[in-house]
Parts: structure tokens; sequence; C-alpha cells
């Protein structure tokens, strides 16, 4: 608890909320200078989102694992969004937590169809499986990881269903019932 | 002494132990497990997918067929993130309503995992004494909600309907009968010196490799850290009542289970206590826009009738922007990230499985265990295929 | 036509008093694999909760003599596909369904194996255990009571006693 008092000070006024991660970002910021692109902010729902460039996510990730004053040892999950108009297609979102603050910061990475990005997986084994799951469901690569290949789909599966030009119904092998009755 | 071969075996996917269609692939040296690789998949539904086809409230549906054995904990977490974006406030009604199933629901679910968990160390009794009690559970839900698993009874903006006036009587009647059944499990099972010997110094894992795997929910807690969201981020308004975070020390497959023993009893006194302040008034926000009206206005009422049409037929839109909610569910933490673009359907709707998290954790724990106690440390973590493979 | 009758008819009364009876010997073994079926533990998602229910004390699905779930498809004579089957499952589901010794029958419980379920009309789930395997009873529900099931499995024996034949095994799943 006094971790927290230590970074966000007067938290319990309720009007004019101090943002609570502004440790976090003054900390990135100084070690890394160019690392964040942009910092989004819902105080309504106290929810953070700090954009990254692609170049800086594994070092940010370290940082924000090993300060004691940010303290983010849990990596809770790791996903993508794809925006195929726009120029840079997948979004990934990496959602850490803080048992001591009680904070959750997310941090968003931003990549065009074909470029890839650092595995967070050494910094957080748990992502290992959740860049796989992207990787299965949309396609992104991920430099370093130690197993990447599909984790939901069989591994001859063709395209990325959660890719949004992907059909929902997807191409469907259709096996009819005589097949199986001559194969019987 | 010299070394062996090492066998290979394969466990699954279609196997009695392993909770659904998990398939390992474990490496052996008689009887150690040098490793394990963990294939899953073979449940997936795409239901991410499907959910982005969905307008927002009957995507609850598709939520309940997750985490199965939870099912109001999923339409929980879901309506929460969906609530988020909204900007909806909740009556008090509502609030308790939903605590007081998602209790109900935890209860439901732990007690499935200590029949089939039992079960798979080879006490069969528990499993049926277990599916005995859970009966009364699903019964009840059955009166609510008019589905045993898969009720879908926590909407957007509330909760499908009103408790019944039986509710009441229903809950106190189970909350006489469960704390002496609880008793009797813990007598069959706790100083047996077999489920002792089978669970005892079994699968430890330490707090901070719980964290770095993303384990959460009683698997964490049996390490001794009390992170709980009911504590941390209430919802729902859980800061309003009273109950302790059951935290083991140990961190091994017996400390997992008195953990959940544990949380049992502690559900039992959230029940109580919300059966004491269940407010009354209304058990839906007051939002025409997003709530159905009462079916006797929709017969009487104008406005309400096309208010209905275009709920059902169009759904409702919702704002863009990002939310993420958490809520703890049985098996850890349960978080919906929903993106909306402003239309009727939701852009993208991600999961925060915490069974698949759980999951990732079991190479690790199983590394230099005996053959027979990976279905001990599978049982320990509680997971369930549907919401790893979603 | 089944044993049954012939033992409440005349031929019946005669094997009570002089100790031999007289039917086909098709049906009676159709009887007796009718009141012995031993499903699979095949739970693929949530009707296998149900399909757990009704092997418990409520349910007690052994009235009808089919208790005994075997964990290996050698032993087994009744699949019961609970739950949405995936494509990645397919290929499994098939093999397993191959590994099953003659005679073997196959329910599709619940709207998913039935019928791939509306909201997973989707590219991961196979629309109806029928695209890989025969069925013989199909249960609606998602997920079924357990009541459901139970009268599947009823509704099966029937189908055995009435078409069950030792020779000709194909007509037992046409």
């Amino acid at each position: 608890m006094s971790e927290t008092e230590a970074t966000t000070p007067a938290v319990e006024a309720p009007a004019p909320k101090v943002n609570p991660v502004l440790g976090d970002i003054d900390r990135i910021r100084k070690a890394i200078p160019d690392a964040i692109l942009r910092v989004e902010e819902d105080a309504v729902r106290e929810q953070y989102w700090l954009y990254l460039k692609p170049k800086a996510l594994v070092p940010v990730l370290k940082l924000l694992r090993d300060d004691r004053n940010s303290d983010y040892p849990y990596l809770a999950d790791l996903t993508c969004v794809d925006r195929p108009y726009e120029e840079r297609r997948f979004t990934m979102i990496y959602n850490l937590y803080s048992l001591s603050r009680k904070q959750r910061l997310f941090l968003k990475v931003q990549l065009a169809e074909n470029e890839t990005v650092a595995t967070a997986s050494d910094v957080f084994v748990s992502a290992d499986w959740a860049e796989r799951e992207v990787y299965d469901l949309f396609g992104v690569r991920f430099d370093g990881h130690p197993d990447l290949r599909r984790i939901e789909l069989p591994d001859d599966w063709d395209g990325h269903p959660l890719r949004k030009d992907y059909p929902i119904v997807g191409k469907r092998p259709v096996i009819l019932l005589n097949d199986v009755r001559d194969a019987l | 002494m010299a070394s062996t071969e090492t066998l290979t075996l394969n466990m699954g996917p279609q196997h009695p132990s392993t909770h659904g269609v998990l398939r390992l692939v474990l490496e052996l040296d008689g009887e150690t497990v040098i490793k394990c690789v963990p294939h899953i998949g073979y449940l997936h539904t795409g239901m991410e997918k499907s959910m982005e086809n969905e307008p927002y409230q009957q995507a609850i549906t598709i939520t309940d067929r997750m985490d199965y054995l939870s099912a109001m904990n999923n339409n929980l977490a879901y309506c929460l993130a969906v609530e988020k974006l909204l900007g909806l406030k909740l009556p008090p009604r509502a609030n308790t309503i939903r605590i007081l199933m998602s209790e109900i629901q935890r209860i439901a679910s732990h007690l499935l995992w200590l029949g089939t968990h039992a079960m798979d160390i080879g006490a069969m009794s528990v499993f049926f004494y277990c599916f005995r009690e859970r009966e009364m559970i699903l019964n009840f839900f059955e009166e609510i909600a008019g589905a045993r698993l898969t009720p879908s009874y926590i909407r957007i903006g509330g909760v499908a309907l009103d408790l019944p006036d039986t509710a009441e009587e229903k809950i106190a009647k189970f909350l006489g009968i469960l704390p002496d059944r609880l008793d009797e499990y813990w007598a069959l099972l706790d100083e047996n010196p077999i489920w002792r010997e089978r669970t005892v110094g079994i699968g430890v894992i330490s707090a901070a490799d719980c964290l770095r795997y993303g384990v959460t929910g009683p698997r964490l807690r049996a390490t001794g850290v009390p992170m709980d969201l009911r504590k941390d981020h209430p919802y729902c308004g859980y800061e309003n009542y009273t109950f302790d975070v059951q935290v083991g020390e140990n961190s091994d497959v017996f400390d997992s289970y008195r953990v959940r023993m544990g949380e049992m009893r502690e559900s039992l006194r959230l029940i109580e206590q919300c059966l004491e302040t269940m407010p009354e008034g209304d058990f839906n926000a007051d939002d025409p826009k997003i709530v159905l009206p009462p079916k006797e206005r929709v017969f009487t009422d104008m406005e309400a009738l096309i208010h209905h049409f275009i709920l059902v037929t169009r759904g409702f839109p919702v704002p863009p922007g990002e939310a993420y909610a958490s809520i703890e569910s049985p098996k850890g933490e349960l978080g919906f990230y929903v993106v909306s673009d402003g239309s009727e359907k939701p852009y993208r709707v991600r999961v925060r499985p915490p069974s698949f998290y759980n999951l990732q954790a079991l190479p690790y724990i199983v590394q230099g265990e005996m053959v027979a106690d990976t279905v001990a440390v599978i049982g320990s973590l509680d997971i369930v295929l549907g919401e790893i493979d979603r | 036509m089944g044993v049954t009758t012939v033992v409440n008819g005349k031929l019946g009364q005669q094997a009570g008093q002089q100790g031999f009876l007289l039917a086909r010997l098709d049906d009676l073994v159709s009887q007796v694999r009718a009141n012995s079926i031993w499903p699979l533990t095949f739970g693929l998602a949530c009707c296998a909760i149900e399909m757990m229910a009704i092997g418990a004390s409520r349910y007690d699905v052994a009235r009808f003599g089919s208790e005994v779930f075997r964990a290996s498809p050698r032993q087994a004579d009744l699949m019961i596909v609970a739950g949405r089957v995936s494509q990645k499952m397919a290929p499994v589901l098939k093999q397993i369904y191959d590994q099953m010794p003659e005679p073997k029958w196959v329910i599709a419980m619940g709207a998913c194996a039935s019928t791939g379920n509306g909201i997973f009309n989707n590219y991961a789930i196979v629309q109806g255990v029928d695209e890989i395997v025969p069925v013989d009873v199909y249960i609606p529900g998602c997920p079924p009571r357990p009541e459901s099931l139970i009268y599947g499995i009823l509704q099966l024996q029937k189908k055995i006693k009435r078409k069950g034949r030792i020779l000709d095994e194909n007509s037992v799943a046409a």
C-alpha cells in the first residue's frame, strides 16, 4: 500500500483524479526516451493505454516488470484487434496488472500487415500460448518466439480466422455421409 | 545408474481424466514425467468470431457455453464489460441478484470440481454426493432462468427476470443443508490417508511462478497470494459484503483443495448476506433504449412495443471505445475485452480465459512428478476446455 | 414380435412349466444388447456435464443398463457425442468410432452434435456429427436435460430390439 501512495499521491480526492500510471509513464520516458508514441486515458472507466513503438516493447515490459515502483509482475492477457482499413491494421494489446498497486495498464503496439514484433514470452512466460493464439487466429508473427505454431486450429489450416476479411463460415470441408458409408 | 530409453505416451484427446478433450504428450522415464506438451484446440468453437456477428445482447448466449460450469459468471463478466462501455448504472436489486447468482454458481462449479477431482484420484463416492447437492442448485437455476447449465440469466442492464417469490425459501433451505454436506465431504477426504498421500506435496508451484505463467484463482491463492478481484476491484458492490479470501501455504494440490472448500463456505456467507440485504425495486436499469420493456407494457403501450421491436430485431448501438472488465470466476481472473465501433454488434470480443493460462503452467508443474500425479495436478488446476479453446 | 411377447404368451407359460423357451435368436440377442448398452465416455463440451449427471445419483441410468461408461472404445457399444465437434476433433472422433467393435450405435446429443447449433455456424465447428459418422438418435436441446438423454437411450433400445440382427449388421445402421 505504501507504494501506491508513493506513486499516486492524493488518490482519495474524488473530483479531479490523478492518473495513477503517470509514474510509470515518467519512468519509461526517462529510461527509453522515444518509446511512448501516445497516451490514451479514460479516467471515468479507469483505463489507461500506452501506444508504444514496436521496437521498444520488450524493454518497456522488462522495465515495468522489474522496476520496484512500477511492479507489474503479471501479464494478464495479450490479444490483437484487426482493423484492415487502417495502415497499421493489427493492434496488439498487452494487459498488465500490478498486484501491489492494484493497477491495470494496457500497452498497445500497432503493426502493419507483414510487420513482426519481438516476443514477450522472454519477459512473461504467460505470453507464450497467447502469442501462439494470436499467430494462429490473426497471423501476426513474433520474433524469437520459442515455439510459434498453431495452437487452436489444425496445423494444416488455411488462413487466419479472426481477421476481419475471413468469412465467418470459413472454407468448410464437407464430408458426405455416403462417403463414410463407403469407407466402412 | 544407466540411462534408459524414454517412453512417449499420448494422453487424450479422448481420456476420462483430462476434463474434456485435452491432449497431453508425455515423455516418461519409467513413471516420471520428463516433459509434458499439452495440445489444445480440440474444442475450438470460434466463439470470438461468432460474437462479432451477434448483437450485444444475443452474444450472451455464447458466453454461457464458454465455461459451462459457471455460466452465470461468464454472463456477468461480459455484461460488465459492455455496461462499462455504455456507462450504465444498475439499480441495487440487480447488483444483489447478480452477486447471489454468481456465488451460487461458484458453489456449483466447485462442487463439480470436487466430485470429478476426487473421482480422478479414485474416491468415487464423493462424485455422487457432490452431484446430489449440485442438482439442488441446478433446479434452482431452472426455476429462475429456465435452463440448468446455460441460463443466460444475467443480461446487459440487469437480469432477465425478477427472482420468483419462492426463491428466498429455496435458497434458505439450501443454506440449511449445504454446511452439513460440506462437513461430510470434509470428513470423507480431509483426513483420508489415501487422499493425503495423493495430494499433499504434489504439484508444488511457487507464487512467483504462478504469476509468471499467469495462473490465477484458487491455484494462486493456494500459494498464499491473496489476490481476489472481488476484494481488489469490487464489482456489483462486493465491497459491501464481508467475506474472507482463502489462502493456502504449501501451494500443492491439497492446498488448492482446501482453498476451494473454504471458498464454498465463504460463498455461503455471501449468499446469506445477499438474502438479508436484498433490496426492493427494479431489477433492470432504467434505460428503455437498452433494456427490454416489461411484457405487460408491450401489450398496452405503443412506445414500449416499438422499443421491444427495435431491441429484438436490431439491438442497441454501443458508443465506440474499448473496455476491459474482469471478475473472479471460480477458475480465476475471467476478463472480457470488448471493442466497439459504434454499431449494434461488437467489433471484437477478447476473452481472457483463466483456464487457458492455468493450463499453460501444467508442463512446468508436472515436470519430475509421477505420471499418475499429472491427473491430480490437472484436477487441481480446474480447467474447462470449453473456455480454453473457445 | 420380440422376446417379451413370447414370454408373456403361451410359449412363456410353457417355458415356466417345462423349462424351455422358443424365440428367434435375433430377438434374444437384440434383447440382451438393448438392455446392456455400454456408452463410451466421450464428453466434448457442455452436454458432457449432463451426460455425467445421468450417471450420478439423481438420474441413475443404471436403471436402464447403461451405467457402465467405458473409457476405451474397444469396450463400448454406444458413442454419445456430447457437445460440439470442432474441425480439429472430427478426425479423432472418426477414428474412435472406427475403433469401436460392431454392433455400434451413435447418439448425437444436443443441438451442436445434431446440427451444429445456430450460434456456432462458423469456421470451426462441424455442422452436425452426421457429416462424419452415422447417427441413430438425435436429441434436441442446448444442452438437453438428463431426462432427454435417458429418453434418447430408451429410443435407441427400442430401435435395437426392433431391428437387431446377428448376421446382417448393416440393417442396424440403416
